[in-house]
């Protein structure tokens, strides 16, 4: 496969079919979305088995470099990181088409161009090796987005897509300063050049505060996450799972590809702002879920909870914890999609979102029942399913840095309990109150192939997750020695070795800096 | 000095010269019938001053001892001014057709505001400067005022002459305080008397040949014509002012700043900075409550010679080489806007103005809806498409210059920009359907509308030849 341009071939697809659909008709643009995105689901298929994932594989990986826009190039290249994103973003774009099928009655192949543009500008942001590239993808996906929301939105839609855009485009835009601060500095704009560059620790904390400004907003993370239950809850399903499945997980691929190799010393000093903004979203926001009476603004709640987590691992500044922040992200991008086609599935059929207009599905959607138990459970972070494994490595990972962040973060798991089991008692348990909600039909043949392949991932990651952590362990590895120097001071001091009495090992508060393993 | 070397480094201004006094006698003596001839004649008159810019690039750069130049910045400023006035040129008749006042004189004095904006982006010396200003202008006063008929033309035309003659006023002021406290008109010989310092006079006459100038860019603070006169003129002659005279004020201004008052660059920058960061704020606040298309675009012209300001602002050849980027940019986004505005006709043809009128143009006129929708994602600079470029490369030249606050500041300002834009997209997209359009629009719009979409689509692919030629042009002031 060397030499060969995959990756382009993987954003041109797509992009072919765009066109391809603005001149199509509504059933020809459905099928025509489809097939490209399938394409592009093989080609990320044939992407990952040619990915040489052994320890002394070169970082970066199908490699492209043409240096037509005079400034910047048009450079591509993946390491595992961006390959599992890559990964989750194909497979999500033919569920997206899937759900769109019948949902979406007006404006067919607008719609369709859309998704297959925002598919191209996803695969950009994840290969894109040249800084300005990267920039010019990131930012591009607020065009089709506000389209989405705008045009095939709920009631309150233009409000919703008004705030998406405005939000996220003021969080990027001192990004851009700080980019073209970093380029006249370090004379390239080369992203793997760039993860070696070391800026002044000085001026590290203002470049980092201007990422942190966009990643934050994009992530989202409190106190600027208002934007992403609006958004959620007004885009039609297809364009929720979108949003929480890949455009969330580019915050967080932010963060690991920018902030932190980038910026060690100011990460580092930084570090507790994170913290402290993620804890109380781990808290707060879990605790807004548990009020919501809107079945979309609840899972959207739940997801800024999922991302503080997310953004703990990111900055415990180890191993396990960038792991775990990868594996919540993975996770959470199917888990969270497949939340959103539930309750698409029969806002389909009863045209409302409110909690308290269904109940007791079970009895007349038994299949809906299950899948749905499934994703509850993984959303909670039950042991089996992929959630876990991310939030536990997360967890741990965290609490070698700062074991009073692990203690509050946890609570989020079981907060997360208790608002997803409480959604989902409301909608599949009790009694059919509701004659409307009683005589609602189970699930259609399409739409179980859509949950189908989703809850085979969910098991699948959190059965055997080494088929996920493998192909990004030796960029992690990477990423931890690139970081190592800066890393804090953790409080927990584990230690590992020979059993110790149990009242010699509770005090450790004193010890010096590092734990000798973790 | 009259010598053939200096003849042939104006070489285009002598072809407009002539093209333009031969087409007037054609329109005189042939009258309205010629009106579509004359135009015609007219864009090819441009086409061949732009093919001769390349023999005055060759005879240049001083012309006349020094009253003229003719180098690669006059080169790239005129020809995007000539573009500008042959697209002006072609989008006008259908407008004027159903206004009934397709004249022939139009074209004409489209002409001869190309001689006089040549004129200014070549200027060696204040008299040049003033001259090739003034002839821009009363070319302009006629053209706001061209619908005798209409009463709000007539009223642009005559605001646009009175606050214009004031602004010509306080040029000339100024022109003559730098006149007397250096002893010198020609650029060259100013920026030598203001190199041993900069005393209170000639600080003076900077400051108001600067807002002489300002006016000229509509930039704020000397911004109050530009809204009125924008919706009063026709729309082709708005489509015209918006972009053609302003590559020449701002080409003009970047020449001034540099080449004559460079050694005195703190104390203009401190005015630019301002200046620029006023419009920038000032157009996207003003533009959010309009409801008249041309309006907005008036509010928008001044946001975007804010930005373009921030170029100049650094002082530095990349600053300069970004402002002129950044109209080449502009002019190509704003003529693709008003290709766009020009097709919004009611179902008889006459011409509509109100925003809310383009409410579901997205269903009725789908490729029209599309297009505008380029031009406005563009203005409010998002990539992928060319118009975050314009943006980029100036507040690139600020941070490389270590104006670092500055570009965030103005970056941060262009957000409230975006809105206003997101706000045509939106009624486009968004809302139900008002009346309808004109099904279709004149193939010349449809074409050159065409161009400047493709243009702003792929325009990254450009960067390499507008990167050397703006460079150039750049290098050629300093």
């Amino acid at each position: 496969m060397s030499g060969f341009p995959i990756l382009s071939l993987m954003m041109a697809v797509p992009m072919a079919g765009a066109i391809a659909c603005l001149f199509a008709g509504a059933n020809q643009a459905r099928w025509i979305a489809l097939v490209a995105t399938l394409v592009d689901l093989v080609l990320g298929v044939i992407l990952w088995m040619n990915f040489d994932q052994s320890g002394t594989a070169a970082q970066w990986q199908f490699q492209e470099y043409a240096p037509i826009f005079g400034r910047f190039a048009w450079a591509l290249g993946i390491d595992g990181i961006a390959l599992l994103l890559i990964a989750l973003t194909v497979f999500l774009m033919p569920i997206c088409i899937g759900a769109s099928w019948i949902a979406i009655e007006k404006r067919v192949p607008e719609y369709m161009a859309a998704f297959l543009f925002m598919e191209v500008l996803m695969i950009g942001v994840f290969t894109a090796q040249d800084l300005y590239l990267f920039y010019i993808m990131f930012e591009a996906g607020l065009i089709p987005m506000y389209l989405i929301i705008g045009i095939w939105g709920g009631a309150d839609r233009i409000y919703a897509s008004y705030k998406f855009f405005l939000y996220t485009l003021l969080g990027s835009v001192l990004m851009l300063i700080a980019m073209m601060w970093m380029v006249h500095e370090a004379g390239t704009t080369d992203i793997p050049t760039l993860m070696a560059y070391h800026f002044d620790p000085h001026i590290q904390t203002w470049l980092w505060l201007a990422f942190f400004a966009s990643f934050a907003v994009k992530m989202p993370m409190w106190p600027v996450h208002t934007w992403l239950p609006d958004a959620h809850v007004q885009a039609p399903t297809a364009g929720s799972v979108i949003l929480a499945g890949v455009l969330l997980k580019m915050g967080g691929y932010g963060f690991i590809r920018f902030s932190l190799p980038m910026f060690p010393e100011a990460s580092a000093q930084l570090a507790p702002l994170v913290w402290g903004l993620s804890m109380v979203a781990v808290v707060y926001t879990s605790l807004v879920a548990l009020v919501q009476s809107d079945m979309k603004k609840l899972i959207a709640y739940s997801s800024v909870a999922h991302m503080a987590i997310v953004t703990v691992g990111l900055f415990a500044f180890n191993q396990a914890g960038i792991e775990g922040a990868m594996m919540v992200m993975l996770g959470h991008g199917l888990v969270s999609g497949a939340l959103f086609l539930c309750v698409g599935v029969i806002y389909d059929r009863l045209h409302t979102r409110e909690i308290s207009r269904y109940g007791g599905l079970s009895i007349n959607m038994p299949k809906y029942a299950v899948l749905f138990m499934l994703f509850t459970m993984a959303s909670v972070g039950l042991p089996g399913t992929s959630n876990f494994v991310g939030e536990f490595l997360s967890l741990m990972g965290i609490y070698q840095a700062s074991s009073w962040v692990a203690l509050v973060c946890t609570t989020g798991i079981i907060l997360g309990a208790a608002y997803m089991l409480y959604l989902y008692r409301r909608i599949a348990y009790g009694e059919q109150k509701n004659a409307d909600a009683a005589a609602m039909p189970d699930l259609s043949a399409r739409e179980i192939w859509l949950l189908a392949p989703i809850a085979a991932a969910v098991l699948w990651m959190g059965v055997y997750p080494e088929s996920f952590l493998a192909p990004m362990r030796s960029d992690i590895r990477a990423l931890e020695a690139r970081v190592a120097s800066a890393r804090p001071a953790g409080d927990s001091q584990i230690k590992m070795g020979a059993a110790v009495p149990a009242a010699e090992a509770a005090h450790h508060e004193e010890a010096p800096a590092h734990g000798e393993a973790h | 000095m009259i010598d053939s070397a200096s003849l042939l480094a104006v070489l285009p201004e002598l072809i407009l010269t002539a093209g333009g006094l031969i087409l007037m006698l054609i329109a005189a003596y042939g009258g309205d019938a010629t009106a579509r001839l004359v135009n015609w004649l007219s864009v090819l008159t441009l086409a061949i001053a732009g093919l001769a810019l390349s023999t005055s690039l060759a005879h240049g750069p001083d012309a006349f001892d020094g009253l003229v130049r003719a180098d690669a910045f006059s080169v790239f400023a005129k020809a995007l001014i000539y573009g500008a006035g042959a697209a002006a040129i072609l989008l006008a008749p259908r407008y004027f057709l159903v206004g009934g006042a397709l004249r022939a004189e139009y074209p004409v004095l489209i002409l001869f505001s190309s001689i006089g904006m040549g004129m200014m982006v070549s200027a060696g010396d204040l008299l040049t400067l003033y001259v090739g200003l003034e002839m821009q202008s009363l070319a302009a006063y006629v053209l706001a005022s061209f619908m005798r008929q209409d009463e709000r033309s007539s009223e642009a035309g005559l605001k646009y002459f009175v606050l214009g003659s004031l602004a010509s006023g306080i040029l000339l002021y100024g022109s003559a305080l730098l006149y007397g406290f250096t002893g010198g008109t020609s650029f060259d010989g100013i920026a030598v008397a203001l190199s041993d310092g900069v005393s209170k006079g000639e600080l003076f006459g900077l400051v108001f040949v600067l807002a002489g100038l300002a006016f000229k860019i509509s930039a704020v603070p000397f911004h109050m014509w530009t809204p009125d006169v924008y919706e009063g003129a026709p729309t082709p002659v708005t489509t015209f002012f918006a972009s053609a005279p302003k590559v020449a004020a701002i080409g003009l201004t970047v020449r001034v700043a540099i080449e004559a008052l460079g050694p005195a660059g703190l104390d203009w920058q401190q005015v630019v900075i301002f200046v620029a960061l006023a419009s920038i704020l000032f157009g996207a606040v003003a533009a959010i409550g309009q409801t008249n298309i041309k309006r907005l675009m008036a509010y928008s012209s001044i946001n975007n010679v804010g930005f373009a300001l921030i170029g100049l602002a650094t002082g530095t050849p990349a600053g300069a080489a970004a402002t002129m980027s950044y109209m080449a940019i502009y002019v190509v986004m704003t003529i693709g806007g008003f290709a766009c505005i020009l097709q919004m006709r009611d179902a008889e043809g006459r011409p509509v103005e109100t925003i809310a009128s383009l409410a579901g143009l997205s269903r009725s006129r789908q490729g029209l809806a599309a297009a505008l929708a380029i031009f406005m994602f563009s203005m409010a600079g998002i990539p992928p498409l060319f118009g975050f470029w314009a943006k980029f490369l100036v507040f690139d030249a600020a941070v490389a210059a270590g104006l670092t606050a500055l570009a965030a500041f103005g970056i941060a300002m262009s957000v409230i920009g975006a809105f206003y834009y997101l706000k045509i997209i939106k009624t486009m997209y968004f809302d139900e359907p008002a009346a309808p359009y004109e099904a279709r629009g004149g193939a010349v719009e449809n074409i050159i509308l065409t161009a400047c979409a493709v243009v702003i689509v792929f325009g990254y692919f450009l960067n390499p030849v507008l990167d050397k030629a703006s460079a150039a042009a750049a290098a050629s002031l300093f």
